[in-house]
């Protein structure tokens, strides 16, 4: 299957770009996005997404919302566990 | 950082003699173990918290987490072997001094029900933004990103049964791969992955509630459920 059509809609669907149609992308973003892809594969949807306004929004998106996510991953440590964690180290 | 005044060892400034990156010099490496863990401990600190909140959705039981977590750390220091993987070495820790209070306090049967009464299939917020009646705010997935505040994700964290959280905190978090994560818990990488799509499909519905509520998201589904 090498007919290459445009992907234009960002409906998911038969659409195909570089040999990957929009559904498989969208199928494999998750994995794509973890660094969980075998290099043939990540590259093929990097190639997509090059091409595909579509996939690259959702992918985009989804790469944002994890940052957000990534600062509830952090908070400002209380003044009294550092005491613990330093009386910890000068106990011993 | 220095918020604090770091961890408050004496010696202060010392701490900007070497960098602690995954790259470091030669220094940090042969580092004396105490001047390596003050510095690790200062590094992660807010990190170990955070992900401890996260995990334990109370702020006692999270320093007593990170406490304990660090105390293991100490005390095992000797069995690292390698310094640069000391992050990932001591957040395993952590998960692990989790679970198993986690196991003392409650029966595991519980969990596996959370775990099936989560709804199945994929819940995509990208798409629910996308609906035809949103399209003509321009750009509504963008506005949902500027919107949300950080309490709104937090809370959508929160919601996740355990074993979902545990997972996205894993690989979202700490940037372990699906392979470093069931080795850590001890299960199937094909049940990390599933445990995440999940768990990611949960939080983005709790996400797209919350749009709702905020307004920036209203449609015939507004505060139904998938
Ligand atoms: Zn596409």
């Amino acid at each position: 299957m090498s007919a290459r059509y445009r992907c234009g809609t960002g409906e998911r669907g038969g659409q195909m770009i570089n040999d990957l149609r929009c559904e498989e992308v969208i199928e494999k973003l998750l994995d794509y996005l973890d660094r969980e892809l075998d290099s043939e594969t990540e590259q093929a949807l990097a190639n997509h997404m090059e091409t595909c306004r579509a996939c690259y929004s959702r992918a985009e998106f989804e790469r944002r919302l994890r940052a957000r996510i990534n600062e509830a991953g952090r908070a400002a440590a209380p003044d009294s566990l550092r005491h613990r964690v330093r009386a910890l180290v000068e106990r011993y | 950082m220095s918020r604090n005044g770091g961890l408050g060892f004496e010696r202060p400034g010392r701490h900007g003699a070497f960098t602690m990156t995954s790259s470091g010099g030669d220094n940090w490496q042969t580092c004396p173990p105490r001047e390596f863990f003050e510095v690790q401990a200062e590094r992660l600190m807010d990190r170990l918290y955070g992900t401890a909140l996260r995990l334990t959705r109370e702020q006692a039981d999270a320093e007593d987490l990170v406490a304990e977590t660090f105390a293991k750390a100490w005390a095992r220091l000797e069995s690292l072997e390698d310094r640069q993987s000391f992050e990932k070495w001591i957040f395993r820790i952590l998960v692990n001094t989790f679970i198993s209070a986690q196991r003392r306090e409650k029966a595991r049967p519980k969990e596996v029900l959370a775990e099936e009464d989560a709804p199945p299939g994929e819940f995509s917020l990208f798409e629910k933004m996308h609906q035809p009646f949103l399209l003509w705010w321009g750009n509504p997935e963008q506005r949902l990103l500027d919107k949300l505040l950080r309490e709104d994700i937090e809370s959508a964290l929160d919601t996740l049964p355990e074993t979902f959280r545990l997972v996205i905190v894993m690989v979202e978090f700490w940037g372990f791969s699906y392979a470093e994560a069931a080795d850590t818990l001890g299960l199937p990488v094909g049940t990390v992955r599933s445990r995440l799509s999940r768990g990611r499909s949960l939080m983005q519905h709790a996400l797209w509630e919350q749009a709702c509520q905020l307004g920036i998201a209203a449609g015939p589904e507004k505060g139904a459920a998938k």
